[in-house]
């Protein structure tokens, strides 16, 4: 049986979006589950806690998002209890380590032609600097480390938004206002995007993955000259 | 190969209309290498929006053209006039939304002294889409038509292929989807004017900041229910390079007024751009042009 590799992406997730805010850092992705032009599941979310430490998230091929968090879960779990350290120090995997890591993996993967068609966001504390930590690692080992990043379609519709309305003092609130206000518009835009979202927090007291809910969308399509017909005679015939 | 090639006849009158050869080459180039789709085209880069307010309707343009990765022209102007209270705002081939609106700005024009009414906004839209269908898409133009007639205001997208669509707000180009982020997030019904004229300034600046195909300034042109016009060119300007170039600083050695170099005299007779400088023809020998080698 000759070799197989990955030449495109068959399930997948979209954008993946997140920012760094004064005191942590924040990300967000949609549940949708797509087949091509399928809807295939409307709650499957793509948000990961390893560890109480670090958060995951990815679009792309979801099998290979499914193999990478398993792969990374083992690392982390192998680091705090089986490392000749742990039975000394209490240690935890550094998000940065981990980013690292999947650098690694991924740009191995792409030099032998068979990727991990994902683009991957890995958020946590940075213990040593004092600071959040927010990057990403692209399908061919790419590592980005920013204040905001997005994946896929949200680098065209949501960076924008970001980028004009971020500031490095931005607090709690301030921040998911911001990520929801991106993800409505994903929603909009995004032919791959579900009003379902899921929201994912890191702090230097932990993290937590928040359960999918519905992004209020029911002032959407209301606006008068959106409902009123246009092709009436009164008017101008519309197109 | 003979299919590829024609004998050109140079006495023949040069063929009107769209020359359709290059579809010959181009079924060969898909049938060589074995490959299954053409080169694609580069899509050329700009930001364009419009969208209705209260009292009328505004449009935004930046003002980058390029070729390829280069910036061919750094301050153009994307905001066409078609009509006293009708503007159209083109992304594409520039030669082609410039040429298009020309075109049916004079149209629109001679059907005016015909009909001694304002033109309406449906007219123009479909003169537009009527002759890019006519020529299936070869003609790169997509436009954001906007203005204000009897029927109230309007705008409309239309795009290379000849389908139009009338919405309260829309973008085009390579930056729409930054543009467009900005309006999804921010555009409600019946702005006024302040707000609305910010609205389509902080769009444009999305797509002059996100987008590598746009850049430079913002052009807006209001065009309101009364018929007024107000065209802001440059009305934003957030890539000054001026006062960068100034703190430049320039050697004085390399700066060099008139008179900075020495001469022993001034032998040299300036000619002014309209007395000549003395010599007429009279004064030339005409000869035969030697033809033949002596």
């Amino acid at each position: 049986m000759s070799k197989q590799r990955t030449t495109q992406p068959i399930t997948t997730g979209t954008s993946v979006i997140g920012l760094v805010y004064d005191g942590g850092v924040m990300i967000a992705a949609d549940t949708l589950l797509s087949y091509g032009s399928m809807a295939k599941s409307f709650n499957t979310p793509r948000l990961y806690n390893i560890e109480d430490r670090i958060l995951l998230g990815a679009s792309g091929e979801y099998s290979d998002l499914q193999e990478i968090v398993a792969k990374v879960k083992a690392l982390a779990l192998q680091e705090t209890t089986n490392s000749m350290e742990s039975i000394y120090v209490d240690r935890k995997l550094p998000a940065k380590s981990l980013w690292n890591y999947l650098r690694a993996v991924m740009y191995q993967k792409r030099s032998k032609m068979n990727p991990y068609w994902n683009d991957v966001v890995v958020a946590g504390w940075d213990d040593q600097a004092d600071k959040p930590f927010l990057g990403t690692v692209d399908k061919l080992g790419t590592t980005l480390q920013e204040n905001l990043v997005a994946t896929g379609f949200g680098g065209y519709l949501a960076m924008p938004l970001l980028r004009e309305k971020w500031r490095n003092d931005l607090s709690e609130g301030e921040a998911r206002a911001l990520l929801e206000d991106a993800m409505k518009v994903l929603f909009y835009r995004d032919c791959r995007a579900s009003a379902r979202i899921q929201l994912a927090k890191c702090t230097s007291d932990g993290c937590i993955v928040s359960e999918p809910y519905e992004l209020d969308h029911s002032n959407g399509w209301n606006a008068p000259s959106m409902i009123r017909a246009a092709g009436d005679l009164d008017g101008d015939g519309g197109w | 190969m003979s299919e590829l090639t024609r004998n050109i006849d140079i006495g023949a009158p040069a063929p009107s209309g769209f020359s359709f050869e290059n579809t010959l080459r181009n079924q060969y180039m898909l049938s060589m290498k074995g490959s299954d789709t053409l080169p694609t085209p580069k899509k050329t880069g700009t930001t364009i929006v419009g969208l209705v307010y209260k009292d009328g309707v505004v449009l935004g343009a930046d003002t980058r053209a390029t070729s390829g990765s280069e910036v061919a022209e750094k301050n153009c102007e994307k905001i066409h006039y078609l009509a006293p209270n009708m503007y159209c705002c083109g992304a594409g081939t520039a030669a082609d939304t410039e040429m298009i609106t020309q075109l049916i700005s004079s149209q629109l024009e001679l059907l005016r002294m015909n009909t001694h009414s304002t033109s309406r906004v449906v007219t123009a839209c479909t003169l537009l889409k009527r002759r890019l269908f006519q020529y299936q898409g070869h003609i790169s133009a997509a436009l954001v038509l906007g203005g204000c007639d009897i029927n109230g205001p309007a705008v409309y997208q239309i795009h290379p292929h000849g389908s139009t669509a009338k919405l309260s707000y829309t973008t085009m180009g390579s930056g729409s989807l930054a543009a467009m982020a900005v309006f999804e997030s921010s555009w409600r019904e019946d702005l006024e004017e302040a707000e609305a004229v910010k609205l389509v300034q902080r769009a444009i600046c999305a797509g002059i900041f996100n987008d590598l195909g746009s850049g430079s300034n913002c052009d807006v042109c209001i065009i309101r229910k009364d018929q007024s016009v107000d065209h802001r060119r440059n009305e934003v300007k957030p890539n000054e390079v001026g006062p960068l170039r100034e703190k430049v600083h320039h050697s004085s050695l390399l700066t060099m007024t008139p008179g900075i170099t020495p001469t022993l005299g001034n032998p040299v007779v300036r000619s002014h751009p309209t007395q000549p400088i003395g010599i007429g023809l009279a004064d030339v020998e005409v000869t035969a042009m030697e033809v033949e080698a002596s």
